[in-house]
């Protein structure tokens, strides 16, 4: 009899090269994404050492944080050019395919590995971004590395890893009307906090996890992070499948069935143990926004900003009244009431087609509230067509947003795309850290439904009470 | 990397919890191509006003912090972002120590690929750490090899470190030679794996 064991251990067990007692295990890694923030030191490091990138064919290269959404080509700043010519040079240098800004298939990182096809159930993926988490949604290990990493796997093509321990995050029930696979994991990072995943592996289960889209699921893996842990997986089934089916870089035909039937052996097996376990009912969760500066700072949309002095812990006190003070609001006031400037609608974790349709479906036949600046990032190349096909890009337009190029523009403002100090935005990004968004900038997590209400509305409001009313 | 077995020097505490790596060194500042040179963006937004000028208020532009090596925060210290310009920015501007509640994973991998120690020791005794290091000029030594932080009055703490960050830090090794050396082991995986 075999011991039963988790999707995890199964996916670690199966690219072991090396284990020895007290060490860390040296594990392979199928799939190596590259962007151009974090790996110029790394291309430098194998220079230096007269190194070589061992498995090109296993390295594919984007440029995404620094990428203009206006107007693609033209990049201002002369050190952002700087970064996007040395990832040019360091791929032709080294033989990594590169969507570089003139290609088709070019975008952000973790939304263009899927789309390609790249990403695959039971593959070890990693890249020098904490978000590769996402690609956790299609059951890889997918974990985010820092640049020595980065360099370590571009040599050698493996990593020394610290098995990991595991965490089923078990989602009960189904979610109500309205709510969204966004609200759901900040639902679960409010309650569980930041750092409830940090130094597990977390496998995402139950009857509501079940019946998310793969779209869905990746907005929920991508987030794993702001929970600390370093990677979130879900079983691949048969919306994986279907989703993975005929894209560029998987098997086709008859090898593809065979894939699926590999694939179908990751599934956890029944009696197999984790070493912690977390639950959330899915039916309790509601449309959530973010009050303060970091993930876990988050409300329903229906409830008040925290008082500090209800909370009796002096440290606790401190990080509510400090992050109070940053985002400009009153202790108790209710999320509702506030007001916001700007409405950012993209980013890897909420980006994508389905996105960008659920939003157009608000604000189509409405306008964007006349004190909001909104904008809309798609985030590919290949998102940005599809939706025009659909005319997504006309619903948006016509209701006073802008419609930009892809890219992770205003996720991080490393581009021009920046929110001005002491102003406030409605974001369907991942992270609302002090100055995240510009130096001042104030940070509201929310999903692409609330967000493209609150364009509307000028401010918060329940999305499903919203799209209740009759447009005039 | 040089290696760290022994250490002394100057406490720095920032009593603050969930220090993410947008904190350590805002994005603006990672456009750079190279390693070094980041020490001067540490804590950038909390060291310096919107014209660049010191922000008095914030405890690092402190002179009697001048010169710190030894990094002292509340818990989730490095959350967030994968960069590893913020260990190069705690590194670079000279600190070789961090002691915290906990990191977040990233970070303190990141650290241990730098040669920086980080060190997880209970919130009480880095409230204790705090507290000394706020009211006087306070140095910490710390030993590698017998994973002990100390004092000269009479404090001391054990801490527990994985036998392989504390080989690489004691050793200074660079990890990539030490992985070529199973270069068979590699080619035999990816023979079978084809
Ligand atoms: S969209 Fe934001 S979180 Fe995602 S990869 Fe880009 S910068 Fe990072």
């Amino acid at each position: 009899m075999h011991t039963p064991k988790t999707i995890i251990q199964k996916i670690w067990e199966q690219h072991v090269v090396q284990q020895e007692e007290g060490k860390p295990d040296l594990l392979y890694i199928d799939l190596h994404l590259v962007h151009e923030v974090t790996s110029p030191q790394a291309f430098e490091g194998l220079r230096m050492n007269e190194r070589k990138v061992r498995r090109p064919d296993l390295t594919f290269a984007t440029m995404d944080h620094n990428v203009p959404t206006r107007q693609r080509l033209v990049i201002n700043d002369p050190i952002s050019k700087k970064q996007i010519d040395t990832l040019q040079q360091n791929c032709q240098e080294f033989g990594v395919t590169l969507a570089d800004i003139h290609h088709p298939d070019n975008g952000i990182v973790h939304v263009i590995g899927p789309e390609l096809g790249l990403t695959q159930p039971g593959k070890t993926i990693v890249c020098g971004d904490s978000h590769t988490s996402t690609h956790g949604a299609f059951g890889a290990l997918a974990f985010g590395i820092g640049t020595s990493e980065v360099e370590h796997v571009l040599a050698t093509q493996t990593l020394w890893q610290a098995p990991p321990k595991t965490l089923n995050v078990k989602v009960n029930g189904k979610l109500g009307t309205g709510v969204t696979a966004k609200d759901l994991i900040l639902a679960i990072i409010g309650k569980f906090g930041v750092q409830f995943g940090t130094g597990y592996v977390m496998e995402y289960t139950g009857e509501a996890i079940r019946s998310l889209s793969m779209e869905e699921r990746m907005t929920v893996c991508n987030m794993s992070i702001e929970a600390g842990a370093r990677a979130g997986l879900i079983t691949p089934d048969e919306t994986t499948f279907e989703y993975l089916r005929g894209r560029r870089h998987v098997p086709q035909g008859a090898a593809f069935e065979e894939a699926v039937a590999q694939w179908k052996e990751l599934a956890t097996d029944v009696g197999a143990v984790y070493d912690a376990v977390v639950e959330i009912e899915a039916a309790e969760v509601e449309p959530q926004v973010t009050w303060g500066t970091n993930p876990g700072m988050c409300i329903p949309i229906t409830a008040n900003v925290p008082n500090p002095d209800q909370v009796d812990q002096p440290s606790k006190k401190d990080e509510i009244n400090r992050a109070l003070e940053y985002m400009g609001l009153d202790a108790g006031q209710p999320i509702s009431s506030v007001k916001i400037d700007h409405v950012f609608i993209g980013s890897c974790t909420n980006s994508r087609l389905s996105d960008l349709r659920n939003a157009a479906e608000v604000v189509r036949g409405r306008k964007v509230n006349p004190a909001v600046t909104a904008i809309v990032v798609p985030g590919s190349c290949s998102i940005k067509l599809a939706a025009e096909k659909e005319g997504l890009d006309e619903v948006f337009k016509e209701a006073g947003f802008e419609w930009r190029e892809a890219g992770c523009s205003m996720c991080l403002a490393m581009n021009d795309d920046i929110i001005p100090p002491g102003e406030r935005c409605a974001s369907t990004s991942n992270r609302n850290f002090e100055g995240r968004q510009g130096n001042g900038a104030r940070t509201h997590l929310v999903s692409p439904e609330m967000a493209a209400a609150a364009a509307v509305a000028g401010h918060f409001v329940d999305v499903r009470q919203f799209t209740a009313q009759e447009v005039f | 990397m040089e290696p760290l077995r022994i250490h002394q020097g100057l406490v720095y505490p920032l009593n603050r919890s969930n220090i993410d790596t947008d904190q350590i060194i805002p994005k603006q500042f990672l456009k750079r191509i190279e390693r070094s040179g980041f020490g001067q963006f540490l804590f950038y937004h909390w060291r310096f006003d919107d014209d660049g000028n010191p922000r008095p208020d914030f405890s690092l532009n402190d002179p009697k912090y001048k010169g710190a090596s030894v990094l002292v925060a509340g818990e989730n210290f490095g959350c967030g972002s994968s960069r590893e310009h913020a260990p190069w920015a705690v590194q670079d501007f000279g600190f070789k120590i961090v002691i915290a509640t906990s990191f977040a994973d990233i970070f303190k991998n990141n650290c241990v690929k730098n040669g920086i120690l980080a060190i997880q020791v209970s919130e009480e005794q880095v409230q204790t750490i705090m507290k000394m290091a706020e009211s006087e000029e306070y140095t910490l030594s710390v030993n590698l090899e017998d994973q002990v932080v100390y004092d000269n009055e009479g404090f001391e703490v054990k801490f527990d470190i994985a036998p392989y960050p504390k080989e690489m830090l004691l050793n200074g090794w660079d990890e990539i030679s030490v992985t070529l050396s199973y270069e068979d082991k590699i080619k035999q995986y990816e023979l079978a794996h084809k």
